[in-house]
């Protein structure tokens, strides 16, 4: 009897049902507003080339990128050497696609340091509040009241030069970025619904946090990581012309600017192409960052 | 009467919020969304609590269900004092006392299929081995009347009738024995509200539940519950079987708010009784009864002192001393009943 009722009551319901979207359409939606985004999409471009290159770039260079040849030195660009050659006569072309593997890798790298980091952190601060809230936040009150490329090079004095430690440097300075950001997702989402039921159906707090907060902020996570993959190279760059950077020989954009620096005015070339490299690289993670950013919002979603 | 099993017991329960604190951290307004409130509810009755919003019920709700601690009172569950529980103990009583939410919305995590969302219960709770949880999901759509094939769907492709169902199956999951519904169909369409709630009448039978269910109007309640409690501010004004409340209401502002039901026989048309003013805030209330500035019947004493709920006779409590010859009448006629 109660049976009959409650599949009577379905069909009822049946009617008032209004299917939005499918789930795999939410991907979709985003993707359509993206690919109107003609800015979005080159910064996507320029992105799948940068990773390509990063990948068989060393195996297509025209010339070895660290051989010095010293009677080929100071060469302007030309149909054997496309960007030129350097003081030492190793080939630009060469060093700039090398360079690529670098940049990326260090800038994708500290991102994930620091979004890890900075999950916990503001995880925590956000979910729990109080004392502990006021403490982790009052350190990365701390952290951004000093200059990050500061505290980058006053890191790298302290660990060493190195890639990896490069990594940690340029992560640490921004951790309290995603902190925050975290943080701040974690407030407005622990106020929903969902997140009471889930603590009312007996989750942890552990469970809370992973399971029904955090993949409901990945959106705003992925768009910040995104535009903070651009910082991280161009803090890549900086540390690299400040001579903080990779061990030589390694080529590395910000490195190759620093070292010819005094030749600006004579030898321009040496500084533009890996200027540009580095500009191109920047450009496009924060063209489509912002893309996505735009995509994913939905607010912006007409 | 009193035969009758208690489940839950609640006795001078407050909830009280700090909502501005001085340089020193002294609070300066406190605001008194629960205020000394007790009743008792039985097994597998539902207990209607009705009140204009503001006036505490959710708050209420999230005490029994242990997402506010009170800041005084006791719960008594079945015997235990919930209240008096170290954190780690009282968890595991969580899934004895389960809530449906107000709004279906945003009660379901939108990135959980709805299988997931009834199963996941089932699985931190340890109620089922894994292999068995499938089954007894599909069986819990089949209880709330979802079809088994929507269970890979999120809660966006369901209508709002329909999430609330899945928030149904979801309380359901973990066996509870109390679920408090918190105005579980006020954000529904009105075509739709009656079949949640003849849903959950169904419910109640055939898993044998107790209800604590939450409605800001009379007549939302007046089919499902078997006894009601009115609020007003944070407090209880009245508490009674329906029919008696219904038809016998003592506290002028239980009067005030059955007078707005309209009303379908003419032959006793009613008086509407219109309240003056609006709601007090619960930001520092007065001493005296919440309702005085706007009761019908007030006098200078309603000021002065904040009436208790007492029992006038038979399980009927009023709160409010000024209504004592009326109090008394019905008292002499319930009482001439019982005999
Ligand atoms: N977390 C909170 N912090 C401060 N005030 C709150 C909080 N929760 C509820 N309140 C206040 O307590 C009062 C009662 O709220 P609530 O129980 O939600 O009312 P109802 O469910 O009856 O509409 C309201 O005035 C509300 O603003
Ligand atoms: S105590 Fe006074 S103000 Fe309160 S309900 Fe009774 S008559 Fe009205
Ligand atoms: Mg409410």
């Amino acid at each position: 009897m109660a049976k009959k009722k409650v599949l009577a009551a379905e069909g009822a319901d049946i009617q008032e049902a209004v299917v939005i979207e499918k789930p795999e359409s939410r991907f979709k939606a985003m993707w359509d507003t993206l690919k109107k985004n003609k800015a979005a999409l080159f910064g996507l471009f320029v992105i799948i080339i940068l990773v390509i290159i990063a990948i068989i770039g060393p195996y297509i260079t025209p010339y070895n990128p660290n051989k010095q040849i010293m009677n080929d030195a100071f060469q302007g660009p030309s149909a054997n050497h496309w960007f030129g050659t350097d003081n030492l006569g190793r080939d630009i072309f060469s060093r700039i696609i090398v360079g690529t593997r670098v940049s990326l890798f260090v800038g994708v790298a500290a991102v994930a340091f620091s979004l890890l980091i900075g999950t916990v952190l503001g995880s925590i601060a956000g979910y729990f509040g109080g004392k502990i809230d006021a403490v982790i936040m009052r350190i990365m009150d701390i952290m951004l009241s000093i200059p990050s490329i500061l505290l980058a090079i006053t890191l790298m004095a302290a660990l060493g030069k190195g890639i990896d430690k490069a990594i940690i440097a340029i992560g640490v300075v921004s951790i309290p970025e995603y902190a925050r950001i975290i943080r701040s997702s974690i407030l407005s989402t622990k106020e929903n619904d969902y997140v009471a039921a889930a603590k009312v159906l007996g989750n942890s707090d552990g469970r809370i946090i992973f399971h029904h907060i955090i993949p409901n902020v990945v959106s705003s996570i992925v768009v910040r990581a995104t535009l903070g993959i651009s910082t991280a190279i161009l803090d890549t760059a900086a540390l690299g012309f400040l001579g903080l950077g990779v061990q030589p020989p390694t080529a590395e954009w910000g490195d190759m600017l620093g070292r010819v620096r005094s030749m600006v005015l004579v030898h321009p070339y040496m500084l533009i192409f890996p200027g540009l490299a580095i500009t191109l690289a920047v450009l496009a993670f924060n063209l489509f960052g912002d893309g996505l950013r735009d995509a994913l919002d939905p607010k912006s979603r007409s | 009467m009193d035969k009758r099993e208690v489940l839950l017991e609640v006795q001078n329960l407050s909830k009280f919020f700090t909502v501005n604190t001085s340089f020193f951290g002294r609070p300066i307004d406190v605001l008194k969304a629960v205020d000394n409130v007790s009743f008792k509810i039985y097994k597998g009755e539902a207990f209607g609590l009705v009140g204009e919003s503001g006036c505490g019920k959710s708050t209420i709700g999230k005490m029994l269900v242990n997402l506010y601690t009170p800041t005084s009172g006791k719960i008594i569950y079945d015997g235990v004092e919930l209240t008096a529980l170290k954190q780690k103990e009282r968890r595991k009583y969580c899934k004895e006392i389960q809530l449906i939410f107000q709004d279906p919305y945003a009660s379901l995590n939108p990135k959980m299929t709805i299988g997931d969302i009834i199963a996941e219960p089932i699985l931190i709770n340890k109620i089922l081995p894994k292999n068995e949880v499938e089954k007894r999901v599909n069986y819990l759509l089949d209880c709330v009347g979802l079809a088994n094939h929507q269970r890979n769907r999120y809660p966006h492709e369901f209508s709002g009738g329909q999430r609330q169902r899945v928030g149904i199956a979801r309380a359901l999951a973990v066996n509870p024995k109390l679920i408090v519904c918190d105005e579980p169909v006020s954000a529904l369409d009105v075509s739709i509200q009656a079949q949640v709630l003849n849903l959950l009448d169904d419910l109640k039978d055939e898993f044998g539940l107790t209800y604590l269910f939450i409605a800001h109007g009379l007549n939302v309640v007046k089919h499902i519950s078997d006894r009601v409690g009115v609020m007003y501010l944070g407090k209880l004004m009245e508490v009674a079987d329906k029919n008696e409340l219904y038809n016998h209401p003592l506290n002028p502002y239980t009067q005030a708010l059955l007078s707005a039901i309209p009303s379908v026989d003419i032959t006793h048309k009613k008086e509407r009784i219109i309240l003056k003013g609006d709601v007090p805030t619960p930001i520092n209330p007065p001493d005296g009864c919440r309702f005085a500035s706007r009761c019908f019947r007030a006098n200078d004493k309603c000021t002065e002192h904040c009436p208790e709920l007492k029992d006038i006779a038979n399980g009927h409590f009023v709160a409010c001393d000024f209504c004592g010859e009326i109090n008394t009448e019905r008292r002499i006629i319930l009482e001439n009943k019982q005999t």
